[in-house]
């Protein structure tokens, strides 16, 4: 792999991290006041596939998509502004944590209703299909959204019409406080249930950025040559709570040991102790990196907080599109 | 010259073939759409035209395929997904409500979904309680979509332009029973604005309010009103949402009196809609308590012995009328019994022999 690839993949992952770690830090402020979805603990996955594509392949997720936004290089300030509920936020604060978009990188929206935005994705992936281009579309879900009929519907759809459309299931194995083994048969793994609807499918380790990178960026020139479909499940972990900014193994559905297991597996601290062993990277250089994303970071917080509400006429546009 | 004459399906077909001529965006989608019926024959030939490509049949997942008509509305398509029921269309409620109606507004007016739904509504012929639902209170209900009921061949196919070159997820709801009516339909594209109420008869005495079907029975009504020296103004809606009442409002400042005739059920309906903007804008203007006429409040049986008493027609609409001005009840039952029924109740005319 390519240093200035592994260095990509760090500095999206540090981003992703520290931006959560500030909403972890200003949440008791009371001035987020939106339901947030940290993804801390996951970022490999979402580093890793957007890495792997271009400025103009299209991406479309879920209720935890702080990451993939990030990654695919939304804009911080609008993003902290839309957490804030402000005017300059990137849905003008009609959105807040769970409604993300940037069009200028081709992230068209994220939504947290479960599955809701699968067959969406696939529609995009028709129309570039409809028009013979050669971008690519993503859809980012959860493990729980393979237990929607609507999971089944599109990747069945878009195996039907060989659209060029990428399915990438992040299982951190609870949807909120229910564990998969609750909610799915143990004998049959996630990405199975893909190969199924006829459509290539693998697993993979989501908490090594490299390898998701890799096995992302083979699906996607697969898909991009017009040979359709490609679902990876990635395994991962969150470390703090389904909605929010604490930790929550107090409440004794899963236990400390296993989020201590997963925290040695951190994608942040495997990946960099790669580089500086490796030399891709020095320790100097990781600081500056370091200080230039905790001063991105500082600057889209303080944009976000100086930043004015929208004003009350704002309320009744954008009901219908002119 | 005579004036062309068109059905209301020919009338959908030539919409969607003029709308698919002049933009390559616009594409079909929906279960059966190029079987060889063509959908009540409103798609006929499109495939042979446009091709599979651009007239697209469906896998039987109602959700799925509304959502992926979405995707493709966000990136620069104008998809047109067709149900041959409006009862499918349940399937597919989390993508209509949550995500085409709410698309534009929760991401700041930055992106929108050019999107038509073509639903059908009707009754007869044992449909039953899941194939004949009128359910357009429901979709009137949400804020971001756009809901048009055309009645006649030539509103159809001008709403139709209208609403496949609209921005915005519109419902387009077609009753069955209007198919094969004809009227005047001119060559070539021109539009029918949505959003506008259209008075199909002038008069003094009552204001009717109706869409869809019910516009056919209430004008079938009028005349025998007529008859009975009663003078009364139809409004037909055309557009259920946006709501524009102002037709409305002024119609009643003149007669006084309100009828609201709607094909669905009557609590929290369409009716009641009507009756409640003209309460708010109009209350010192009436001068009798407003009247609706609607489904009572029950699933549609199958048998004709009971739904010849479940659905209401314009018969029901004239002695609404004649009760609410205080005519003569005997002269209007005299005059029904000479208009005798030439058909069986559950079908649209003789020539219909089932099975849809």
């Amino acid at each position: 792999m390519e240093n200035k690839t592994s260095l990509s993949l760090l500095h999206k992952i540090l981003l992703i991290r520290r931006a959560e770690e500030k909403i972890v830090e200003l949440y008791p402020e009371q001035e987020i006041r939106c339901p947030t979805h940290l993804s801390i603990g996951q970022e490999a996955v979402a580093a890793g596939v957007c890495e792997a594509l271009r400025k103009d392949d299209i991406i479309f997720s879920n209720h935890r998509s702080h990451g993939h936004y990030i990654a695919k290089g939304g804009n911080l300030k609008a993003m902290f502004a839309e957490f804030y509920g402000k005017a300059t936020g990137c849905s003008k604060g009609r959105g807040g944590s769970m409604h993300l978009i940037d069009l200028s990188v081709n992230f068209l929206g994220s939504t947290p209703l479960v599955g809701g935005t699968i067959p969406i994705a696939v529609g995009a992936a028709l129309s570039t299909h409809m028009r013979k281009e050669d971008n690519i579309v993503v859809i980012f879900i959860g493990d729980a959204a393979v237990e929607e009929g609507v999971f089944h519907e599109s990747v069945n759809f878009s195996a039907l019409k060989k659209l060029p459309v990428l399915f990438v299931c992040e299982n951190n194995f609870y949807s909120v406080y229910t564990p998969l083994s609750e909610r799915q048969p143990g004998n049959r793994k996630i990405y199975e249930l893909a190969k199924g609807h006829g459509i290539e499918s693998y697993q993979a380790d989501g908490n090594d950025a490299i390898k998701v990178y890799e096995i992302t960026k083979k699906a996607v020139d697969k898909i991009r040559s017009g040979k359709g479909p490609v679902f990876l499940e990635f395994l991962t972990y969150r470390w703090r709570e389904h909605c929010g900014p604490n930790y929550d193994n107090d409440l004794g559905y899963r236990s400390v040991e296993e989020l201590e297991k997963w925290k040695r597996k951190d994608p942040l601290e495997s990946l960099k102790n790669k580089l500086l062993k490796s030399k891709t990277i020095l320790q100097a250089e990781f600081e500056k990196i370091e200080n230039e994303v905790r001063s991105k970071v500082e600057a889209a917080v303080k944009f976000a907080k100086e930043s004015p509400f929208p004003k009350k006429e704002e309320l009744e546009k954008y009901v219908y599109s002119v | 010259m005579e004036k062309r004459q068109l059905t209301y399906a020919q009338a959908i077909n030539e919409a969607l073939d003029l709308c698919m001529k002049k933009d390559p965006s616009v594409f079909i989608i929906g279960e059966g759409v190029p079987d060889p019926k063509g959908i009540f024959w409103t798609t006929k030939g499109l495939k042979e035209k446009y091709g599979p490509e651009r007239v697209l049949d469906s896998p039987l997942s109602e959700n799925a395929i509304t959502g992926v008509c979405i995707g493709a509305a966000l990136t620069k398509m104008r998809p047109i997904m067709t149900h041959q029921r409006v009862d499918f269309s349940l399937l597919a409620f989390d993508q209509i409500i949550n995500n085409a109606a709410k698309w534009h507004y929760m991401f700041g007016g930055q992106s929108n979904v050019p999107l038509v739904i073509r639903m059908m509504i009707g009754k007869g012929w044992g449909q039953g309680a899941q194939h004949s639902q009128s359910l357009q209170a429901i979709f009137a209900h949400i804020p971001g979509l756009k809901v048009v009921m055309p009645s006649t061949p030539y509103d159809a196919k001008g709403l139709l332009i209208s609403s496949i070159e609209d921005n915005n997820p519109v419902i387009f709801i077609e009753h069955r029973w209007l198919h094969n009516i004809y009227g005047e339909v001119p060559n070539g594209i021109y539009r029918v604005p949505i959003g506008e109420p259209k008075i199909v008869k002038d008069g003094n005495d009552l204001t009717i309010v109706s869409s869809s079907y019910m516009t056919i029975e209430t004008l079938r009504a009028v005349e025998i009103l007529g008859k009975l020296g009663i003078n009364a103004e139809v409004i037909d809606m055309r557009t259920l949402k946006p709501l524009n009442d102002n037709l409305i409002v002024k119609s009643v400042e003149k007669t006084g009196r309100l009828l609201a005739a709607d094909l669905g059920w009557g609590s929290v309906g369409f009716a009641s809609e009507i009756i409640s903007r003209v309460a708010e804008k109009a209350f010192h203007s009436l001068k009798q308590s407003p009247q609706k006429i609607t489904l009572p409040d029950y699933p549609t049986p199958t048998t004709q012995g009971l739904t010849k008493y479940y659905y209401p027609r314009y018969v029901d609409i004239a002695r609404k009328a004649v009760r609410m001005l205080g005519k003569d009840e005997k002269k209007l039952e005299d005059l029904l019994v000479a208009e005798k029924e030439d058909a069986p109740l559950d079908v649209p005319d003789k020539s219909f022999t089932g099975p849809f």
